[in-house]
């Protein structure tokens, strides 16, 4: 293979978000084409069909499927009530009379004379999506919803759980590497909260308690996340759990500090309306969860900038497996030949320059010379290429 | 046979196209090169035949031949040159896998019967069973209907009712489906292929309710007596509508059908075949196993009856937070030599599934991730347990004997004892920095009784092979035995009851010979392509492959873990004590020369 790389996460204070808002089913749009749109505005609807019921009619009839049509009391499309006798026999001189009563309410959709059946349908649901971020609709897709197209500020999460929510951006920790403090939530009702280090099973608890929507760390044990969900997470796909608040982790789980640059984005933005969602898909087609803030008075245009794909000399990363988990650094040489590691393993390598705390980050354009303790050996298959 | 020269095959995986190419040289078949290359089934290439020039483009880097044909260079276009196709060779075959392979919807009567058997029909075929509906399934009407809608098959299997049986809950099904209204996961506008290989009897009902519904192929029943499947023509329909329909609709196969000297094959069918073909050969069962980062393909052939099962959540990167779940995390600790907090762990794993790609680079994440190897390997094989069984349902006349014995019908075909070969597959397995850890891994997750051959494929040419052995199966046995099997060794492991330091068994192995002890593994040096007679003694009450207390001879091959004596019992156990557990682990993982900076 050619290239090797790990696309970085996107954390950017200016982006082009378009999002295609669709509803699970045709329906009606309620939006045109170049309208504002706020965040918790509908901009589709539809009735999702209820509930398919069968009734072994015939069978309780104790009659042949063929029969049935000549049995049944109310036609297809008719609306019916639960209790009300649907088919039924004659007897024998009026005595003997068997019965089909429908088991819900809804319309009658169906009489089989092959299967002796009759099927109802229970009443529809209303669904709705909403805009979920404020912005304009760029494009109307007819019957189904609409593209919304914002400029705004854009923080990718590695993990996440819960849906979509919306709420006001409070930070609760006085660093990027400090955990939620529990004194400071207070009253969260509509906030979505934001903390440096993390957040430990019981400050989790207290914020979803205090009404809080969501909750950005950058990590927390898997132990807290389960206590929190209440069972272990199987395969990483995510966003249908049923939680009072979603949690969006932008570095993984233990304890790792938020990156100093996420860190300051979102702290900046404290006391604006943000978009996030939990959801997260580690397969082909990946989705991360994110975080959306729109600007004010931008005007939607031009092209979103690309995360960097390609790992090479002067790349920024970062090491996101031991034993350098969660360092930053340089590349500065890219060795063609494979390269034992300690496992034994035989595999492509980079040398990377990590930053040390409180200087300034090595410039390999500078050429200078990097300290011997600081460029570490790392399988290239352990960088993410950070965006600059 | 005497005029194919050259073979050039791929297998078109869902992340890499895999190139080889087979040569005769000296009247001998020998691998001659591999290349791969990223797949181009989605966007924006949207074009099988760009991943498979390109992995052959690499072939032809590295042998400095010529197999495109009018091809100006290595396609890195978004379209690959329409003029472009395989040349200069005798045969190009290929297999394929990508955009999620062929994935079913089965419908049976009962779960554990006719649904049962649909289920290994489809699987055997290569398939991915993505749901089994049945009358006992448990669910509502309406949430089967939403759970057919929601998961868009390629195709679906309707099984049911014996010859006699049951026609009811036949067209219950097909109103169902009709009810569902399920759509085909590619190419819009074509109808979905529905095999009905149920209850003769009910054929023309469910005719009638499907009508001109689904594209609907009627087969002989499936499973006409309880007594009896009758898998063939399900599984031959199968594989006529994969090639048909879905390979048709998958982007680019339509050009690459026109390529190949003979019909695509899924990847999952071509390895079966290949299992089958090693057990039929070589005179022995066969278990091999392939675990990838998201799912776990186990194909077994036990006393001629073939197997394969997917365990779709069981894999190392992606589904690794599943094994972590199926599992727990004691399971997990207990194979891991060195002291491993347990949140630390938890963390550890957690970063993988959110990261999948990483590797491991200290001692300590290799360990854990080898641990994790035998417990997904371990619940593969669970799971291929309770599907590879007899049939489900059938009377049996007992005698007083099968009183004592508790023997039923429906038990697992699996036999440990009688296991002739296992065969590892999958990146920890065969790119494991030692294969002497592959061999515990295996050892360790399986628990082979008697006397086994243990082996790596080490490329995972098994697909290619596979779709090579249905038009020139000598050839495929012939590159299978010389260049695509690793032999790993032999593992002898006596069964039966013994304390702690009792001798278990007596050896004697060409030259050498020795004594295992309870709770001891050991181990005996003998290299790859070596052979050895044999003449083992079972302490009484022990077995080793020919009945309690008896003496076995035979041959054992070598390999690069070599002789392999396991005395620790079988089911093993481990020890409780902490202290104790890590201090018998080490011992085991440096015995068998398996730990990294140790001697190998």
């Amino acid at each position: 293979m050619a290239v090797a790389y790990t696309p970085g996460l996107r954390v950017t204070a200016d982006a082009l978000i378009r999002q295609v808002r669709r509803l699970p089913m045709k329906g009606q749009v309620l939006v045109s084409a170049e309208q504002t749109v706020a965040a918790d505005q509908v901009i589709a609807r539809a009735e999702m069909p209820g509930n398919l019921q069968t009734l072994r009619a015939a069978q309780m009839l104790h009659i042949e499927p063929q029969e049935l049509t000549a049995a049944v009391l109310k036609g297809p499309g008719e609306a019916v009530q639960a209790g009300d006798v649907i088919a039924e026999t004659k007897g024998l001189f009026g005595l003997f009379k068997q019965e089909v009563r429908a088991s819900v309410s809804g319309t009658l959709e169906d009489v089989s004379a092959v299967s002796g059946h009759v099927r109802i349908r229970e009443k529809p649901r209303l669904v709705e999506v909403l805009a979920h971020f404020a912005g304009n609709v760029a494009e109307v897709i007819e019957g189904e919803g609409a593209v919304i197209e914002a400029r705004a500020a854009l923080v990718q999460g590695i993990f996440g759980v819960g849906g979509e929510r919306r709420g006001v951006l409070r930070v609760v920790a006085d660093g990027a590497d400090q955990m939620v403090q529990a004194s400071r939530l207070g009253d969260c009702r509509g906030c979505v909260l934001v903390a440096g280090g993390g957040a430990d099973a019981q400050a989790i608890a207290a914020a979803a308690g205090a009404g809080a929507t969501g909750l950005v760390v950058g990590a927390v044990r898997d132990e807290a996340l389960r206590d929190y969900l209440g069972y272990d997470i199987g395969i990483a796909i995510t966003g249908q759990e049923e939680v009072p608040m979603a949690l969006i982790l932008t570095e993984g789980f233990g304890e790792l500090a938020m990156a100093h640059r996420t860190w300051e984005l979102l702290t900046s933005l404290e006391g604006k309306l943000a978009s996030i969602n939990g959801a997260t898909q580690i397969r082909a087609g990946v989705i991360r969860p994110e975080v959306i803030v729109t600007r004010e008075g931008a005007a939607a245009g031009g092209a979103p900038k690309e995360p960097e794909q390609v790992l090479e000399v002067g790349s920024r990363v970062r090491v996101i497996r031991a034993p350098h988990f969660g360092k930053l650094g340089r590349v500065t040489a890219m060795p063609v030949e494979l390269a034992e590691i300690e496992t034994e393993s035989k595999v492509r390598v980079a040398m990377v320059q990590l930053d040390a705390l409180g200087q300034e980050p090595f410039d390999c354009a500078q050429g200078k010379q990097a300290p011997a303790e600081r460029l570490v050996r790392v399988p290239r298959a352990n960088l993410e290429i950070m965006q600059e | 046979m005497a005029d194919v020269m050259r073979i050039v095959a791929t297998d078109c995986g869902s992340t890499t196209t895999k190139a080889i190419l087979i040569e005769r040289r000296d009247d001998e078949y020998h691998l001659a090169g591999r290349g791969e290359a990223p797949t181009t089934v989605e966007a924006p290439f949207d074009d099988v035949t760009v991943g498979v020039l390109n992995a052959v483009g690499e072939l032809e880097e590295l042998t400095g031949e010529r197999f495109i044909e009018a091809r100006e260079s290595k396609v890195e276009s978004r379209k690959s040159d329409l003029g472009s196709r395989i040349s200069n060779v005798d045969l190009y075959l290929s297999t394929s896998s990508a955009g999620g392979g062929l994935q079913m919807l089965v419908t049976g009567v009962i779960k554990t019967m006719t649904a049962e058997s649909a289920q290994r029909a489809a699987l055997g075929a290569g398939a991915i069973v993505i749901d089994v509906v049945a009358v006992d399934d448990n669910r509502q009407d309406h949430e089967r209907i939403a759970r057919i809608r929601s998961i868009r098959p390629d195709m679906i299997l309707m099984s049911g009712g014996t010859e006699g049986g049951t026609v009811q809950h036949l067209l219950d099904t097909a109103e169902l489906l009709v009810a569902a209204d399920p759509h085909p996961r590619l190419g819009r506008g074509f109808r979905l292929p529905v095999i009905y290989a149920g209850n003769s009897a009910a054929r023309e009902g469910v005719e009638k309710v499907l009508g001109d519904r689904v594209d609907l192929i009627v087969e002989p029943n499936l499973r006409p007596q309880l007594e009896a499947e009758n898998l063939g023509p399900a599984r031959e329909a199968i594989h006529r509508l994969f090639l048909e329909h879905v390979m048709a609709q998958a982007p680019g196969y339509d050009k690459l059908l026109t390529w190949t000297s003979a019909p695509i094959m899924s990847t999952p069918r071509a390895v079966g075949e290949m299992v089958q073909l090693a057990a039929r050969e070589q005179g022995v069962d066969v278990l091999a196993v392939d675990i990838g980062g998201a799912t776990t393909d186990v194909f077994s052939v036990f006393g001629g009856q073939f197997n394969r099962t997917v365990s779709a959540n069981l894999g190392l990167s992606y589904s690794i937070g599943n094994v972590l779940a199926e599992a727990g995390t004691a399971n997990i600790r207990r194979w891991i030599p060195v002291a491993v907090d347990e949140d630390d762990l938890r963390n550890r794993l957690r970063n993988k599934m959110i990261r999948p790609t990483t590797i491991p680079q200290t001692v300590d994440d290799l360990l854990i991730e080898q641990a994790v190897a035998r417990e997904a390997l371990r619940l593969g094989l669970l799971h291929h347990g309770a599907l590879a069984s007899g049939l489900k349902g059938v009377q049996q006349a007992r005698t007083m004997a099968d009183l004592f014995t508790q023997a039923s019908a429906g038990g697992t075909l699996v036999n440990m004892m009688s296991l002739g070969l296992i065969i590892g597959s999958g990146g920890i397995l065969s790119h494991a920095p030692r294969r002497q850890q592959a061999a515990l891994m295996m050892i360790d997750a399986f628990e082979p009784q008697g006397v086994t051959r243990l082996a790596v494929d080490s490329i995972f040419m098994m697909p290619q092979l596979g779709v090579l052995a249905s038009v020139l199966p000598e050839i495929a046995m012939e590159v299978f035995q010389r260049d695509c099997l690793v032999p790993l060794g032999t593992v002898i492991a006596p069964v039966g009851r013994a304390r702690e330091g009792e001798v278990v068994l007596e050896w004697r192995i060409g030259t050498e010979s020795g004594q295992l002890r309870a709770g001891e593994l050991k181990r005996l040096a003998l290299e790859t392509g070596g052979t050895a007679e044999a003449e083992l003694s079972p302490a009484r009450g022990f077995d080793v492959g020919a009945g309690k207390g008896r003496r076995w001879t035979g041959t054992v091959e070598g390999g690069a873990a070599g002789v392999i004596f396991d005395g620790r019992g079988r089911p093993l156990v481990l020890p409780s004590d902490e202290q104790e557990r890590l201090r018998k682990l080490g011992e085991w993982v440096r015995t068998a020369g398996a730990m990294p900076g140790g001697p190998s």
